[in-house]
């Protein structure tokens, strides 16, 4: 139970906030963030799943990709600026429109995640992007974004002066609306810059939670403001890292350097959807002959999500078949507190995939039941406009 | 009736020959909501230090440890449905197992409370 020391940690500009609601900080990406304030994660959890959550992440790394001479033509700028991040990733973004965000990989030469990230078309000006990496990745994400776009696009991290907050759930909207009004029109995966306290901020509808809710770039200065803003409503509680796991893991999001690293393809990983179309067709992103062998069936392992009988298996606990082979390892597994039981994502060979396959973890040299199902486990609830008619 | 306690945070009440371990309010509130509760196989025999019993949280995993040596003679059977009488009242009905003290000389070498008190200051 001992705590690691607070070595050189960074601090977020919230960091006075988590400390006067009594949150409890660890050390995570190198930041000190608290990872569940007195209510506990449990009750942090639900309170997110049924009003709203308010989550601290300014250890990510937001940035923006400008194309240095654009020539005002918005289209032709757009394209110009897709054309110098996807080489390095998986997804269409040139096909993106104004204001629309896509979630991609970047990949190695093996086709293997050297981060998954967030990849938006600015809604104001051509051969804008903004992009949001993960916080574990984002100096060789940057380095490598830089060393693509040479004098052809600058990239300006957004990291160190700007601030990033998620409120997630299904009150996020309503109260979104009051203090950023219009954000409740936002799609899911939009975004849009709205005013707060004479500043702009860029509010996204997106999350990590699998519920409705958005993600909100804040310059530092204002970044408390906003956050006693959003508390003030009682809507809202503020949630530690703790409970942001146990969302993500009920929503079968994968987290990075756990379920995703530098030797697992997005296929592989179940994350085929972020192989977009026109890029297969091409074949032009790294890794892609593995990439699309593994789509015709060539794989030998891939990510599932278990419900496992008993203690919860964690991260590295074996997966064995029904006769007690070792067949693969979990990668994130913990207690579902939506669904009052223990759930994992692990990979196996594609013949232990199935839905229902009755397979088994290791737990403390122990074997308990486990049980193949889909993903995610509780149903996403993200907010999906009427399309019109 | 003596209650001593370990650095790790278990406690042991002693009643005569018996000892019933749990774990303390400060263990409780660090580990937060205690989601699965792994008893011990009522018989086991236990050397003070051995891995007794696993108690997780929604995050992660903890051991608990045999306080002093002997044989498990009782478990709590309502953990195994209802985790959160831990955090509720760890010190009462969130007891964990009852172990019949092979040595009493080893409870003399626990924490009293006290010190425990000022362990967890």
């Amino acid at each position: 139970m001992a705590e690691a020391p607070t070595e050189d940690l960074k601090t977020t500009a919230l960091h006075a906030q988590h400390v006067a609601a009594s949150g409890r900080m660890v050390p995570f990406g190198g930041y000190s963030l608290p990872v569940q304030y007195p209510s506990g994660i449990m009750a942090e959890h639900k309170w997110t799943r049924e009003h709203a959550g308010l989550f601290d992440v300014s250890h990510m790394g937001p940035s923006f990709l400008l194309l240095t001479n654009p020539s005002g033509d918005a289209e032709a700028d757009h394209a110009a600026v897709a054309a110098v991040i996807e080489p390095l990733i998986c997804g269409d973004i040139a096909v993106l429109k104004p204001g629309q965000i896509r979630y991609t990989l970047l990949l190695n030469e093996t086709g293997g995640a050297i981060d998954d990230l967030m990849v938006g078309r600015s809604p104001l000006f051509g051969g804008a992007l903004y992009i949001v990496v993960n916080a574990g990745t984002k100096d060789g994400d940057f380095a490598r974004i830089e060393d693509a776009a040479g004098d052809k696009a600058k990239l300006t991290r957004a990291d160190a002066e700007q601030s990033l907050l998620a409120l997630q759930g299904p009150e996020a909207v309503a109260v979104m609306a009051t203090l950023a009004p219009g954000a409740e029109e936002l799609g899911f995966m939009q975004y849009a810059p709205f005013d707060f306290a004479g500043q702009k901020i860029i509010v996204a509808r997106s999350g990590y939670t699998g519920e409705d809710g958005f993600e909100i770039l804040v310059p530092n200065e204002n970044a408390a403001k906003l956050w006693d803003a959003l508390l003030s409503d009682e809507r809202v509680k503020p949630i530690g890292l703790g409970a942001r796991d146990s969302l993500r893991l009920e929503a079968g999001l994968p987290l990075y350097g756990h379920d995703l690293d530098e030797t697992i393809s997005p296929i592989e990983a179940d994350l085929g959807f972020a192989v977009s179309k026109r890029r297969r067709d091409s074949a032009d992103f790294p890794g892609a002959a593995r990439i699309l062998a593994e789509r015709e069936g060539k794989l030998s392992r891939q990510r599932v999500g278990l419900i496992v009988e008993g203690a919860p298996a964690r991260e590295g606990a074996e997966i064995l078949d029904a006769s007690g082979t070792a067949i693969g390892v979990v990668t994130s597994g913990g207690f579902a507190p939506s669904l009052g039981k223990a759930i994992a994502l692990g990979f196996v060979p594609p013949a232990h995939a199935e839905i229902g396959s009755k397979l088994q973890v290791s737990v403390r040299g122990r074997s308990q039941p486990a049980e193949v199902v889909p993903t995610p486990f509780v149903p996403h609830r993200y907010f999906r406009k009427p399309k019109a008619s | 009736m003596t209650t001593k306690f370990t650095p790790d945070h278990e406690y042991i009440r002693v009643e005569g020959s018996t000892g019933i371990v749990g774990i303390t309010p400060y263990a409780q509130e660090a580990l937060g909501d205690i989601v699965f509760v792994e008893l011990p196989a009522v018989g086991k025999v236990l050397k003070k230090g051995d891995e007794a019993a696993v108690v997780e949280s929604v995050k992660a995993a903890s051991e608990i440890y045999a306080p002093v040596s002997g044989t498990v003679t009782e478990v709590n059977e309502e953990l195994t449905g209802n985790p959160g009488l831990i955090n509720a009242d760890p010190e009462a009905t969130g007891w964990i197992y009852k172990i019949a003290i092979a040595d009493a000389g080893e409870i003399d070498h626990l924490l009293d409370s006290d010190a425990y008190a000022e362990l967890t200051l």
